[in-house]
């Protein structure tokens, strides 16, 4: 327990380090310009759709597979709510939940290959990433689908009104306390006051601040994105799914060692291809804010943006050899990633120079997770 | 005077504050066998990765001389260039690669550009014929059995020039014939003025083989005598700083009526001439314990994986349970049914290594504690943990420590746990106590007999024939996946089973 829970408290902290660190630097380097109330806000709109992405594949990298499809998967189901949307007026409401379950399908399709007929998880989805944006293409005639109508706007545009989104925020940390609270008094009750306690505390108060902070640089530009609270309430659901379910707990266990877990009398088959399910929903909502954000359904959507899923859950300490991730570590990569991209692009620093730094970035995060490890 | 081949003086080493080795002091000649005996967990293995160079100068207390000279080793190749080879309980051959590929594989004769193959082929033949292994030097190694292997092992060792030999649990997994043959060669390389250091709970080979034994407890040396001075009975006593009474605590227990017939069992693997199984019947009786003998490849694994349902070929088999038909397709269908099971191989289908000892044990049922998509009601679950921890005496700090920081007495222990938490009517338990050292065998046996009571049937599939005979009400012998013979516990010999268990010719069943 002692050293479980002293990893991952390493991560965390290197994790809020890196990203102090980069504050700092980026606010120093651009005169303050990087904390202003509305680059706050834009850069944390611009973690959103790698955000969400990051959730689901969080779920996929931990059960020891890998999706490098969600990138065409989310072009695909944005160019489909775009088509829905222009060409065929469809209601906002019916949009959404048509694009969610055909994400949800293309989803349950790579995990059917990957859990029930053996195929490697890697293949099915570089052949998924090909003829999703084949299927793209040919939808669209590789044209732009636009203009989106103002309703679908919503999603990725708009801003929650100030009193709502104080009172979403004002919940959010009342829960956070009650929460410490409550588990305090379990530990009470078991007769276990614990060292780790005091860690919690400090990671609650640290929470509640942060929050508070963000709440109000937020609220002195525009106020809440839309799509920052869709991503909030999906961390909240997808933590509760991971740590809390009997399905979260078999994710891990299928992660760390399938035969045992198959020994255990779980059903693996279907629990993989739930993940791949569950990462096709997230694609949909990432699909969702894209085009609406966009105004439009590109053929060239979500090009790569696999690549960024992936690195988000690899900075976040996600384990590529399985069984070991979360999904708040997900977000906070797909923060530092989107750091640097404000950042660099603020201080003009020349396209081939970000892909650099950030392909640095990322392998000198895992480096040092091997290097913390071996240490062990 | 005759020069020590190794002196390992009042070696301590520490891991984070704990004392893992406590002032271990071993010496060795030319063409000695020391055999270090104690349980799992008493520092055994660290004195061995301090000796091979895994923990390197340096990080131990305590000076190593090899041949007289001080060795300051970093890595293990520093270790086998000095001629300290060290083969470990896990085989570390390529499979797919040949005999001689494996035996040169990092010391390849010939150029960068072009190997010796010539050269290769026939150094490879000299060694196998020393240890005495009828193969081609162009074989692959998956086309070997695990004795086999093991030989390939020591072949590549004495290519290197070995003058010490480090076997670690070498026989664990190996049949009788394949022990004799390899406890053959190990006294004729001892003859060749090479030592060796032989680590093994089996204390019968042990005392056959060794010159010396020394007794490690909780990291303690605890003393080196002469084997001829010694009997199983004081090794035992000297590893668990107790005597015990017995090695199988028998204890009478009622058996009633038949709950498990199993009628004409086939199993074969898909494209296969030879089934594994081929039409067993049996039949097991509430509140028993059946044990189960067979050579490895005998099918007796594959016999256990049909009733549970993780046989990986095709099978076929009528087994009716408590009178109901059932037919057992998946490892749920079997949980669902009443029949638990505790894998062979611990480490591949038994423990999810990075989770926690709770979580390991309420893997199978967490279905209890919520449904698919509900939370799992923790405390509930911490209970259930909690409770059979201290019931099974798993050692472990915390429940929620990772499970692979568990000795494999309390990993077995834990598995066990898990199985016993679905509540199943039959455990079948294949190679139970498999490298795990005495007390906690014991308290396995102990485990089994309180369960019989209670009324759950045991199926016991085990290599160690005292086992066998000391723990089973009737035993069944298997022989090229056949049912070849079935014994009362009464009366029953070791001989009787491995008479029945190699010999061809007319069954008794």
């Amino acid at each position: 327990m002692f050293k479980t829970i002293k990893t991952s408290q390493l991560q965390l902290f290197a994790m809020l380090a890196a990203m102090l660190l980069i504050v700092v630097f980026f606010s120093i380097a651009t005169d303050g310009a990087f904390i202003s109330p509305r680059n706050i806000s834009n850069l944390i709109r611009q973690t959103a759709i790698v955000g969400v992405l990051a959730i689901g594949m969080v779920f996929v990298i931990i059960s020891a597979e890998i999706d490098l499809s969600v990138g065409s998967m989310m072009g695909l189901l944005g160019g489909i709510a775009a088509i829905l949307d222009v060409w065929f007026n469809f209601p906002i409401l019916l949009t959404v939940l048509v694009t969610v379950v055909a994400g949800l399908v293309l989803g349950l399709f790579n995990g059917w290959w990957v859990a029930y007929q053996r195929v490697p998880s890697f293949i099915v989805t570089l052949a998924g990433m090909l003829a999703f944006r084949g299927i793209l293409v040919g939808l669209t005639d590789g044209a732009t689908v636009a203009p989106t109508s103002s309703s679908l706007a919503i999603i990725g545009q708009s801003y929650i009104p100030s009193g709502w989104g104080i009172s979403v925020v004002g919940l959010l940390c009342l829960g956070l306390v009650a929460k410490v609270y409550a588990r305090r008094k379990a530990r009470k009750q078991h007769g276990v006051e614990n060292k780790a306690a005091k860690f919690e505390y400090a990671k609650a108060f640290v929470a509640v601040v942060v929050l508070l902070v963000l709440l109000y640089a937020l609220e002195s530009y525009r106020g809440i994105p839309t799509p920052i609270l869709i991503m909030g309430g999906l961390i909240l659901i997808a933590t509760y799914v991971a740590k809390r379910t009997a399905f979260g707990r078999r994710v891990y266990a299928i992660g760390g060692n399938i035969e045992a877990t198959r020994m255990s009398g779980v059903n693996v088959e279907r629990t993989k291809m739930l993940v791949f399910g569950f990462n096709g929903m997230m694609v949909a909502v990432a699909a969702l804010i894209l085009t609406s954000r966009l105004g439009a359904g590109s053929p060239a959507a979500g090009n790569m943006a696999e690549l960024d899923a992936i690195a988000a859950c690899v900075i976040g300490g996600t384990s590529l050899a399985g069984g070991v991730g979360a999904v708040f570590g997900a977000i906070m990569g797909a923060l530092i990633m989107a750091s640097l991209d404000n950042g660099m692009s603020m201080l003009d620093v020349p396209t081939f120079w970000q892909l650099i730094v950030k392909g640095m970035i990322l392998l000198f995060a895992v480096w040092l997770d091997v290097k913390t490890k071996k240490a062990q | 005077m005759k020069q020590t081949l190794l002196d390992m003086r009042s070696i301590v080493k520490s891991f984070s504050g704990v004392r893992a080795l406590n002032g271990v002091s071993i010496q060795l000649d030319r063409g000695e066998v020391l055999s270090i005996c104690g349980e799992n967990g008493s520092g055994k293995s660290t004195l061995m990765k301090v000796l091979s160079g895994v923990w390197p100068f340096g990080s131990y207390e305590g000076e190593i001389f090899f041949e007289g000279n001080l060795v300051k080793a970093s890595t293990i190749r520093d270790t086998e260039a000095l001629g300290i080879v060290i083969i470990h309980q896990e085989l570390a051959l390529v499979k797919e690669l040949s005999v001689m590929e494996n035996i040169f594989l990092g010391n390849e004769i010939g150029s960068f550009a072009r190997l010796n193959d010539e050269e290769m082929h026939r150094r490879t033949s000299e060694l196998l014929a020393r240890v005495k292994l009828d193969v081609l030097p162009d074989t692959p190694i998956r086309d070997l059995g695990v004795g086999q292997q093991q030989l390939v092992e020591i072949a590549k060792a004495l290519n290197k020039n070995v003058k010490l030999l480090i076997l670690d649990e070498p026989t664990s997994s190996l049949t009788t014939t394949e022990i004799d043959i390899l406890l053959n060669i190990v006294s004729e390389l001892k003859q060749q003025g090479i030592a060796c250091i032989y680590i093994s709970h089996k204390l019968d080979e042990v005392l056959a083989l060794s010159d010396w034994v020394t007794v490690i407890r909780d990291g303690d040396h605890i003393d080196t005598k002469a084997a001829a001075q010694l009997t199983q009975n004081d090794i035992i006593s000297m590893m668990v700083g107790r005597e015990l009474d017995e090695l199988f605590p028998r204890e009478e227990h009622d058996i009633g009526e038949v709950v498990l017939r199993v009628k004409h069992a086939t199993a074969k693997q898909a494209g296969a001439t030879r089934a594994q199984v081929e039409d067993v019947s049996f039949e097991l009786r509430q509140g028993e314990i059946l044990g189960i003998a067979g050579l490895i490849g005998s099918g007796r694994t594959e016999l256990m994986q049909c009733l549970y349902g993780s046989y990986d070929g095709d099978y076929e088999a009528e087994i009716e349970l408590e009178g109901q038909t059932v037919n057992i397709r998946s490892q749920r269908v079997a949980l669902e049914a009443g029949i638990a099971m505790v894998p062979e191989d611990r480490k591949r289908h038994g423990i999810v290594p990075i989770m926690s000892v709770g979580r390991n044990i309420t893997l199978s049922v967490l279905g209890k504690y919520s449904s698919w998509f509900g939370a799992v009601n923790e405390d509930k679950e911490s209970n259930d943990i909690d409770d059979y921890i201290e019931q099974l005496k798993v050692k472990t700090a915390s429940a929620d420590l990772s499970i692979k920081n568990l000795s494999g007495g309390n990993q077995q222990k834990a598995i066990i746990a898990k199985c016993l938490l679905t509540h199943p009517k039959i455990l079948i338990l294949d190679e139970p106590t498999r490298g795990i050292d005495v007390g906690a065998k014991y308290e396995i046996y102990k485990l089994m007999f309180a369960l019989v009571k209670q009324g759950m049937s045991i199926i016991m599939v085990s290599s160690e024939l005292s086992e066998v005979i000391g723990i089973s009400d009737r035993v069944l012998v298997m022989h090229e996946g056949r049912l070849k013979g079935q014994f009362d516990y009464q009366g029953l010999t070791q001989e009787m089973i491995m008479n029945c268990a190699i010999k061809e010719g007319v069954a008794n069943v």
